[in-house]
């Protein structure tokens, strides 16, 4: 099980999307903030698509939001996926802005809405990875 | 007026050239490349060597198709292979020919997909969220069709409707690939992919090639056939949420109604004037956005515009007469500015469009484009 965990697309780590991976091992989940303008997105770039500042940091969020849409994927185009299907992709809308595309976690299909409020958990993957993903709140 | 309505009937497409299309690992891209290339000059009866402008899209090297093709042309292009590339690079030829920069543009499209097992997908195209399993750019169209559902209350039923009127038009296309006739229950029951899109809300993959040959309107007189003016252009990109690939939030309404108001203003026509459209279908629901977007009806309406046969020849809106994407090839767009010029040429045989005076091209992606096509 483990191995079949491991052979998983892992993300693109690199200096400037470090800060989200780091932040979300300690439990948190951030979004690239502007230091300059105040502009704030996802995924990171390496400089401020409002003003091309470089000064921006990985501002810690509240984690809830909105669920914007989801679908089930009952086809694997990678083969460590196989063994989930059918599993759920989901889109979040955070209330601080930015969307988000995760996994919805613990409901069935018949359970989601779309516009439902939804927050973040947390799952190891392994030392090095730990994915933000999204439940239905209440 | 946007100063680039001057370019409106200038351009004419004066040779279109295809390969079969199906499953060819005994030839290359560059193969069938040059079989398009063969056909549409033969199309237009010109002289091989007058051509001095190329531009190759998801051929691999632009020098080699040159050097294969016996031209050294003063205008080279090369666009990279993405579905959304075909109206830009017409775009883009008829910019180059209104100013000079070449005389007549040859552009090649191949595709080898189908025999070299491309999987539009998963390892081969790694992205932001592949992490989470979001790995196919059907699942974004998935994405946006669920919302689609939520918003305005579309179905599968309806969603069925494109396909199924799709297919209709492979069967009546000695060329298409998919000749089984479907009903509205076969796609219903038909296999979920990214649910609650299923097989046959996807796109072909297959081999082949389209060769496109362009002048000036002055030079399309000497050629072989009437030939068929550019009359209208529209393009928005929206790159705002590109990371998710094809996706916009909002179906690319407003990018669409840009693109919609800078061809129909260009071309002095309007959506009631269109006889025929071909619209870009790598996912089904696309064309519903399309419709929304350009204005057939409102937004969130495409479901009941499209309920009863509106797309099929005969329809209100004959669309995607070739088969589209879905059922005659997936040449990217291609095909379909092709399939509207021979309409407008009446060479369509037993799918032919009655007097078909206006066909509009477009897609909806990320960099949405739409062109109007009228008889020169
Ligand atoms: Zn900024």
């Amino acid at each position: 099980m483990q191995t079949a965990i491991a052979a998983k697309p892992r993300p693109k780590i690199d200096n400037v999307s470090r800060g989200f991976w780091d932040n979300a091992r300690a439990g948190k989940l951030s979004i690239q903030a502007c230091r300059a303008c105040g502009h704030s997105h996802f995924p990171g770039s390496p400089v401020c698509p409002k003003c091309l500042s470089e000064d921006q940091v990985w501002a810690e969020v509240s984690g809830k939001g909105k669920l914007l849409s989801w679908v089930r994927f009952h086809r694997a185009y990678w083969d460590s996926f196989r063994d989930d299907l059918p599993y759920i992709v989901c889109l979040v809308g955070l209330d601080e802005g930015p969307l988000l595309v995760s996994n919805l976690v613990g409901v069935e299909p018949e359970q989601i809405t779309i516009g439902a409020a939804v927050e973040v958990v947390f799952e190891k993957v392994d030392d090095e990875l730990t994915l933000p993903k999204f439940r239905i709140c209440d | 007026m946007n100063s680039f309505h001057a370019l409106k009937d200038r351009i004419a497409i004066v040779g279109v050239g295809n390969t079969p299309y199906g499953n060819f690992p005994e030839i290359d891209d560059y193969g069938l490349g040059a079989r398009a290339f063969r056909n549409a000059v033969e199309d237009c009866g010109i002289e091989k060597d007058k051509i001095d402008g190329l531009l190759v899209c998801r051929v691999p090297q632009y020098a080699r198709m040159g050097e294969i093709l016996g031209l050294n042309p003063r205008w080279t292009i090369q666009m990279p292979p993405h579905g959304r590339m075909s109206g830009m690079a017409i775009i883009e030829a008829a910019a180059a020919l209104e100013a000079g920069l070449c005389d007549y543009a040859a552009l090649i499209y191949a595709n080898i997909g189908r025999s070299r097992r491309v999987n539009y997908g998963g390892e081969e195209s790694p992205g932001v969220w592949d992490p989470w399993g979001f790995t196919s750019p059907g699942a974004a169209h998935a994405m946006m069709f669920q919302r689609h559902s939520a918003l305005y209350g579309t179905t599968t039923r309806q969603l069925a409707e494109v396909s199924v009127a799709f297919r209709h038009h492979a069967c009546l296309n000695p060329a298409a690939v998919m000749k089984q006739p479907i009903t509205i229950d076969d796609h219903e029951a038909a296999r979920p992919i990214t649910e609650p899109l299923r097989l046959l809300d996807y796109c072909l993959i297959n081999d082949g090639a389209v060769c496109i040959i362009m002048t000036t309107k002055e030079r399309a007189r000497d050629l072989k056939k009437k030939p068929v003016m550019i009359s209208g252009i529209g393009a928005r990109e929206a790159y705002t949420t590109s990371s998710i690939g094809n996706f916009d939030l909002n179906f690319w309404y407003d990018e669409m109604r840009d693109v919609a108001s800078q061809a129909y203003g260009m071309a002095g026509v309007g959506p009631s004037d269109v006889d025929a459209l071909m619209c870009y279908d790598n996912f089904s629901p696309t064309v519903l956005f399309s419709l929304e977007g350009l204005g057939f009806c409102k937004q969130g309406e495409s479901g009941s515009f499209v309920e009863g046969g509106t797309l099929k020849l005969g329809g209100k809106l004959p669309t995607n007469t070739d088969g589209g994407h879905l059922s005659n090839s997936y040449m990217q767009g291609w095909a379909l500015n092709i399939e509207a010029v021979r309409q407008i040429r009446g060479e369509c045989e037993a799918r032919q469009v009655k007097n078909a005076q206006v066909v509009q091209y477009c897609g909806a992606t990320p960099c949405s484009r739409s062109i109007i096509y009228t008889p020169g």
